[in-house]
């Protein structure tokens, strides 16, 4: 048999901010998972099963949470899961919901993800629940340098991407930050964190929850909203560590794009892919994915950032929503990229729509750079290439 | 009943014995499975499709300690993988229904954990409601209390049918190499041991323990490719109950009869019933739930009243059942596992025999 086609038919997203304390965990990602049903014209009654992700369950102190906050999810009856997978796990968990559909076994699947790190200290987690850590900055801060050193990208490359995502962001209405007065002297003018990275070249630490609504084809025919058609996805996973690893360009990550668009059929992705929603946590991690992903060749991603190439109106956006500069759930990150790359597909963007984007992708990493998830989708079934 | 698009077998499957305290790492423990069950079907371990795993970041006591067990099945060149922050049943759901889409033929399937570093008590008790149970440390050996406090309110059980389930288990546990604890107990000296959490006694509660497990689960062809004696899953589902123990009634379990009727349980015979009984009480609401009867030989492991390696447990259930078809002990079966407080959460699978 082969996969049942999987449509995306409903997103819901909660405003991301540093501290939601006018909800409780189960609010919050309520606010998030009645936002996708309303979107899909669904209710709680129409769910089969939900899946939902976060990063450890350290941030905010409650082990396996899908157990306290199934009865906000709707779910008491029906199956529900939890994936985790290090930072990639917001895509890794939408991707898990695809499966679910995909199997046949079920019609219509929520699924959310979240994170409240206002709840909890974001850095004392990723740094393995160890204090004096060097938090995700310092350990992606060497790796950048090594990709700069071998690009021989100009500086400026990391300030540009730091004001392009906060300028998007400005036309998200649930983006985190709104810096209307961003400028590339104030990103260099920020106090230095890890060299190179500026306190502006780096995400914020955002409370929020993303879910999106998944149907098969029927459900998606009959649900009379427009869909995104998840066309692909694939994962990826290598070891953090060992002799002779590159830690710029890692082999899972390229082996990913190449499954993700084999399975597509993708043979040209700059050209046929019309934006892209990117993990990028750090403002150089853009060129890195841009080659990283085998959009741009080796030593060319900073080249299509530098010339403009990434911004909205220009010849391949990425992170058209603002991305993980301007918030970060952290748990819920990769999901909104999914989300992200579905309202571009389905038109459903707003300020920040790209004009007829037709294939857009979410994208996902985590751990050491290790964890890989991405997937395609398209506002056609079938689109040509 | 679910119709399923694609027909599944597990092909290979391997467990640690239950260590009261096992003394080296969690991928120590998980990777002789891991190497046991790739020799087992013969493939170089490149060549399976697709890898999930469940364990618990808070068994470790560690953010992110799942990320070390991807040495344990490697990950170099990069593997398709995936994680769940759950027990190994459920990485056998996620892989059981990844084979269903039909474009992957084998998946390899892990769960473990390590209880003896920390105080389960006092981290599970960081499952509960963050606002409301947390902060007063409702653990599960409460809410197992609770539970046993109810049947016997309810006229549904007494403190000497704990002890027979906790006898008997303990009696089957002796031909069972992986079990921590066994032996024969008189229901009588066991109801004279003095109470650990009223009314349940310390032998109905479940031992500290480490372990993991392992299987290889492939589609129809390629599992007869890979191995002569094929142990088929028919059907595998899992639902929850409300978290919250006064909106439940806690001498039924709700969610375990929506299992088994979606899993068509009694479209056949249950020869065994290898069920997540981690405190004795449990057995007599899930015999009735699943509406098990005479002719059903329970947990002739001994199940985890003798061995509970939390996060391994569940899939171990799986196996010690798809071990027992293989001997010939039963033709189909049933093996259940468990999350959460007072059986919150309940999966079943079933299982037949390649006969």
């Amino acid at each position: 048999m082969a996969p049942r086609p999987c449509a995306v038919i409903g997103v819901g997203q909660t405003k991301y901010k540093r501290r939601r304390d006018d909800v409780t965990l189960d609010g919050l990602v309520r606010e998030a998972a009645l936002r996708a049903l309303e979107d899909a014209g669904a209710t709680f009654d129409d769910i089969d099963a939900i899946v939902i992700g976060k990063a450890p369950d350290a941030l905010e102190g409650v082990m396996m949470p899908l157990l306290s906050l199934c009865d906000a999810l709707g779910a008491i009856g029906k199956p529900i899961h939890r994936v985790h997978t290090a930072g990639s796990v917001g895509a890794s968990t939408a991707i898990s919901a695809v499966n679910l559909v995909e199997s046949g076994m079920y019609d219509t699947v929520l699924t959310i993800a979240y994170e409240k790190q206002s709840e909890g200290n974001a850095t004392w987690a990723l740094s393995g629940g160890k204090s004096g850590g060097q938090g995700a900055g310092g350990t992606f801060a060497p790796w950048i340098r090594n990709y700069i050193a071998r690009s021989q990208a100009p500086e400026h490359i990391g300030w540009m991407v730091a004001v392009k995502d906060r300028l998007n962001a400005l036309k998200n209405p649930y983006a985190h930050l709104h810096l209307p007065d961003i400028s590339i002297e104030k990103v260099r003018e920020s106090p230095m964190l890890w060299d190179p990275l500026h306190f502006l070249e780096s995400c914020p630490s955002s409370d929020g929850a993303a879910a999106v609504v998944l149907g098969n084809d029927d459900i998606a025919k009959k649900s009379g909203r427009p869909p995104a058609w998840v066309i692909s996805h694939a994962k990826r996973t290598e070891f953090g560590q060992f002799p002779g690893r590159d830690t710029v360009r890692p082999q899972a990550g390229v082996e990913c794009s190449e499954a993700l668009y084999r399975k597509a059929g993708i043979t040209n992705p700059r050209e046929q892919i019309d934006c892209a929603e990117l993990y990028v946590p750090f403002s150089w991690y853009e060129p890195m994915w841009l080659e990283g992903h085998l959009i741009a060749e080796e030593g060319e991603g900073w080249k299509m950032t530098d010339a403009g190439d990434t911004e909205l109106g220009g010849s391949f956006p990425v992170n058209m929503s603002g991305g993980v500069l301007s918030s970060n759930p952290i748990g819920a990150s990769g999901m909104i990229r999914c989300l992200e790359a579905a309202n571009q597909v389905r038109g459903t963007a707003g300020e920040y729509q790209v004009p007829g984007a037709k294939i857009s992708i979410g994208h996902a990493y985590g751990g050491a750079a290790q964890y890989y998830a991405m997937w395609m989708v398209s506002s056609e079934l079938n689109p040509e290439f | 009943m679910v119709s399923l698009a694609e027909d599944v077998a597990i092909v290979a499957f391997e467990q640690t014995p239950s260590h009261a305290h096992f003394n080296d790492s969690e991928p120590a423990m998980i990777m002789p499975c891991v190497n046991s069950v790739i020799e087992q079907v013969g493939m170089d371990r490149h060549d399976i499709d697709f890898t999930i795993a469940g364990s618990c970041d808070y068994l470790s006591g560690m953010p992110f300690a799942f990320v070390m067990n991807i040495d344990a099945v490697g990950a170099w060149p990069p593997v398709y993988e995936s994680h769940v922050e759950m027990d190994g049943a459920w990485a056998l759901f996620e892989g059981f229904v990844r084979l269903q889409s039909g474009d992957i033929d084998t998946v390899l399937v892990s769960g473990s954990g390590k209880c003896s570093p920390g105080s389960y008590r006092e981290g599970f008790s960081l499952q509960t409601d963050p606002y409301v149970h947390a902060p007063i440390g409702l653990d599960p050996r409460t809410q197992a209390g609770f539970q046993a406090q109810a049947l016997i309110a309810a006229g549904k059980a007494t403190e000497r049918d704990f002890a027979e389930v906790v006898a008997r288990s303990h009696a089957n546990a002796k031909d069972n190499p992986y079990a921590q604890l066994s032996g024969d107990l008189s229901v009588d000296e066991l109801l004279a041991e003095p109470y650990l959490q009223q009314p349940l006694r310390r032998l109905d509660c479940p031992p500290t323990s480490d372990g993991a497990a392992a299987m290889v689960i492939a589609r129809a062809d390629k599992a007869r490719e890979l191995c002569d004696n094929p142990v088929w899953i028919r059907a595998i589902d899992h639902r929850i109950d409300s978290h919250h123990p006064t909106l439940r009634d806690l001498t039924d379990s709700p969610s375990a009869r929506i299992a088994a009727d979606r899993v068509g349980l009694h479209d056949g015979p249950v020869d065994i019933a290898e069920l997540t009984v981690t405190y004795s009480p449990e057995e007599i609401i899930l015999r009735d739930a699943l509406g098990l009867n005479g002719e059903t030989s329970v947990n002739p492991s001994g199940g985890p009243l003798t061995g509970s390696p939390f996060m391994a447990v569940g899939l171990t259930r799986v196996i010690e059942l798809a071990r027992a078809i293989r001997n010939g002990d039963g033709g189909r079966g049933v093996a259940h596992a468990s999350s959460g407080p007072a059986l919150q959460q309940n999966l079943l699978c079933v299982l037949e025999g390649d006969g």
